[in-house]
């Protein structure tokens, strides 16, 4: 069997190269992780579909290439810049290219006292304290390759701090993008939000490229939610539809935070994403949503995993799927409620439309339930577009064209409208009237 | 002539329903098709639609001096045939109005008619909705979701106050609705009526003929119009059932 030696040397060997660059920081605490990560990487093995946790996807097509871990930024003007940004969105935006933060493209502006938004590398380099007590703390990097393989490569990323009691009205826009200009670019961005008690904001991650090019983005987000604290997170995938995307992210909810997610797929050849919440105290509500539109031979993965550690907490999962040509789609989400968790509420939906013979779905709730005093639903369906609507909609002078799309944006829009942010939600819908109405 | 079916075969998964239909209906009539269950009613009315599952095997439909057979579910719409369901779908996410205005449009456009502006359409919305005694919350929400049997057939002869067909088919429109309902869908029809358009009023029982006065009765059995006649024929039906055509078409085979 292919163990995938080559590619993991090939990586081990990129690792010297990038330490040899780091000159002056090998002694730091950062660069130990790094180090003690790599060894962890070196005796991990990739995943295969005997796997239970990658059963329907196989990563060999990403293991054929051997990607070049950005160390440098790559440039970008504003104009560039200009055509990923949203029409009346208010915000704060902030830039990386191939994972590395560009200053010069981003504009943060009168954030409240003590509010951090920037690049995590320069946060590193100033020994922040919210660093030494988060970084590195909820992505597991022992057991996870992916994630072991970002944590050694730690060099740039996204960070969000918001101290104690501070509302930041406008959403930060974080746009990554690949420059890849066929250089087969592993670009790693290392995002960290820390939200303080009491304290709310809106955060976009936006994952784009410059040319429709084969690259691999590698994206590990971790997300700390305080006391009262409430997220609202977005991650908006539209990366090049050769690309490959693994991201994970992290979060921890502290006592009755409030903390919610929408993910919304539109890219990647194969994307495969693990997002985990944990309840750590009381109070707690959470929700994760999602959206995926494939075609082509696209393969959207998605792992979840809701830990309902702590009682009192709610969480509401919400995953909808629309396949057309040849693409295939993996929902498995998990909701774990502890022997403590007593007075949980858990409800999972996964629904999918196949628009074509050859698309393909696999659904999975998977729900451990150690408490006795729950309220936990779970459902999943995989149809087609219902024919007596479609009839219905053409008797009455509506073309097929229109129809279908009609009945496509009927089918996403429960999940659409859950998006608090309107230029988004537009976005969304543009795109998906785009698709269906040529 | 506004339609004519000639000798119409169809069959829904190989089982023959229709079995030569003739019939012609000109601009200002209206015609009832009255039948047993399982006559073939309904079948004609999908047919005349252009339900895909149905396989039309012989014959040839006319409307309006093009062949109706050859054209999309759509393109019939768009050339002014209606049908009223007898169960109209639910459609959550899609709101009446979306449906109405994208609907109108596509058929504007197709006769290369100037599409309406949101207040326009606003303004002949409002008008049609008192035709049929609509409610206007009803029509923001979801096309017939949670909507009562009475509300489903009042929006489908809505639609069809707004679409102004020029042949309107009107599927089992009574069933299910109480007398005050049938009164008001059947003013709406009423109302509709003009000399340049013409109705088909498909039902089992005789009642809405009362409120929606036929020129032409015929009578379904089988697969085959077996009986026509005027108004009178329905209040034959009512009274002697139809056990009574049954028989009829019987001695008509053997003799």
């Amino acid at each position: 069997m292919n163990d995938y030696k080559e590619v993991k040397n090939w990586y081990l060997d990129e690792f010297k190269k990038f330490e040899s660059t780091l000159n002056g920081e090998s002694a730091e605490p950062i660069h130990q992780l790094r180090k003690e990560a790599i060894s962890n990487f070196s005796e991990l093995n990739f995943p295969n579909i005997k796997d239970e946790e990658w059963k329907y996807t196989n990563v060999s097509p990403l293991l054929k290439y051997n990607f070049k871990p950005s160390l440098v930024k790559g440039n970008i003007t504003n104009n560039e810049v200009s055509k990923f940004l949203f029409d009346k969105l208010e915000h704060n935006l902030l830039v990386f290219v191939n994972g590395h933060f560009d200053e010069k493209v981003s504009r943060v502006k009168n954030l409240p006292k003590g509010v951090i938004a920037g690049s995590i590398a320069e946060a590193i380099k100033e020994k922040s304290q919210v660093i030494k007590e988060h970084f590195g703390k909820y992505a597991d990097f022992k057991n996870q390759i992916f994630t072991a393989l970002s944590t050694a490569y730690i060099k740039d990323g996204a960070f969000i701090y918001v101290p104690d009691g501070k509302i930041i009205e406008e959403a930060f826009h974080i746009l990554f993008l690949t420059n890849s200009d066929d250089n087969k670019i592993l670009s790693q961005p290392r995002n960290l939000f820390v939200i303080g008690k009491n304290s709310q904001v809106t955060i976009i991650e936006h994952y784009s490229s410059l040319g429709e090019d084969i690259y691999f983005t590698n994206a590990v987000t971790e997300i700390f939610a305080d006391e009262n604290a409430v997220v609202d997170h977005i991650k908006l995938q539209e990366e090049s539809k050769k690309a490959f995307h693994i991201g994970r992210m992290e979060v921890d909810q502290e006592r009755s935070s409030n903390f919610s997610s929408h993910s919304i797929s539109f890219g990647a050849d194969l994307s495969r994403n693990d997002f985990n919440t944990k309840f750590n105290d009381e109070g707690g509500e959470c929700m994760l949503n999602g959206l995926f539109l494939l075609d082509g031979t696209q393969l959207f993965d998605v792992h979840t995993m809701i830990d309902h550690a702590k009682p009192h907490c709610n969480s509401h999962e919400h995953y909808k799927g629309i396949l057309d040509d040849k693409s295939r789609g993996v929902f498995n989400g998990k909701v774990m409620v502890r022997k403590d968790a007593q007075k949980t509420n858990a409800f999972q939906e996964n629904n999918n439309i196949i628009l074509s013979n050859n698309a393909l779905v696999d659904t999975k709730p998977q729900l451990e339930i150690f408490a006795d005093d729950v309220k936990c639903s779970h459902g999943a369906t995989i149809g087609q577009l219902d024919k007596d609507s479609m009839f219905y909609l053409k008797s009455r002078g509506i073309g097929e064209e229109t129809a279908r799309t009609i009945l496509i944006h009927a089918f996403a829009i429960d999940v659409i409208k859950s998006i608090k942010v309107k230029a988004i939600k537009d976005y969304i819908e543009e795109i998906l009237s785009k698709r269906f109405n040529n | 002539m506004l339609l004519e079916i000639r000798n119409l075969h169809a069959n829904i998964e190989g089982k023959e329903i229709l079995k030569g239909i003739d019939l012609k209906i000109n601009k200002g009539e209206v015609h009832a098709i009255m039948g047993p269950n399982g006559s073939g009613k309904s079948t004609l009315a999908q047919v005349l639609a252009g339900r895909e599952e149905y396989e039309v095997t012989r014959g040839t439909v006319i409307y309006n001096r093009k062949n109706l057979l050859e054209l999309s579910p759509e393109d019939r719409a768009r050339e002014g045939l209606f049908l009223a369901f007898q169960y109209p779908v639910e459609i959550p996410g899609v709101s009446n109005t979306n449906l109405l205005k994208t609907a109108l449009n596509a058929v504007k456009k197709y006769r290369g008619e100037e599409e309406l502006d949101a207040m326009e359409f606003l303004a002949l919305i409002k008008k049609k909705m008192k035709l049929v005694d609509l409610d206007h919350s009803l029509i923001s929400r979801s096309v017939n979701e949670g909507f009562s049997g009475g509300e489903k057939k009042r929006n489908e002869i809505f639609q069809m106050a707004v679409l102004e067909p020029k042949l309107s088919i009107l599927d089992e429109t009574d069933s299910g609705l109480d007398i005050d309902a049938l009164k008001i869908v059947a003013n709406g029809v009423n109302m509709l009526k003009s000399k340049d358009n013409a109705t088909v009023v498909v039902t089992h029982y005789q009642r809405l003929l009362n409120y929606i006065i036929p020129d032409f009765v015929h009578v379904l059995y089988n697969g085959k119009i077996v009986k026509s006649g005027g108004k009178q024929l329905a209040l034959e039906l009512e009274e002697k059932g139809y056990d009574w055509v049954k028989t009829d078409s019987k001695e008509l085979v053997e003799n």
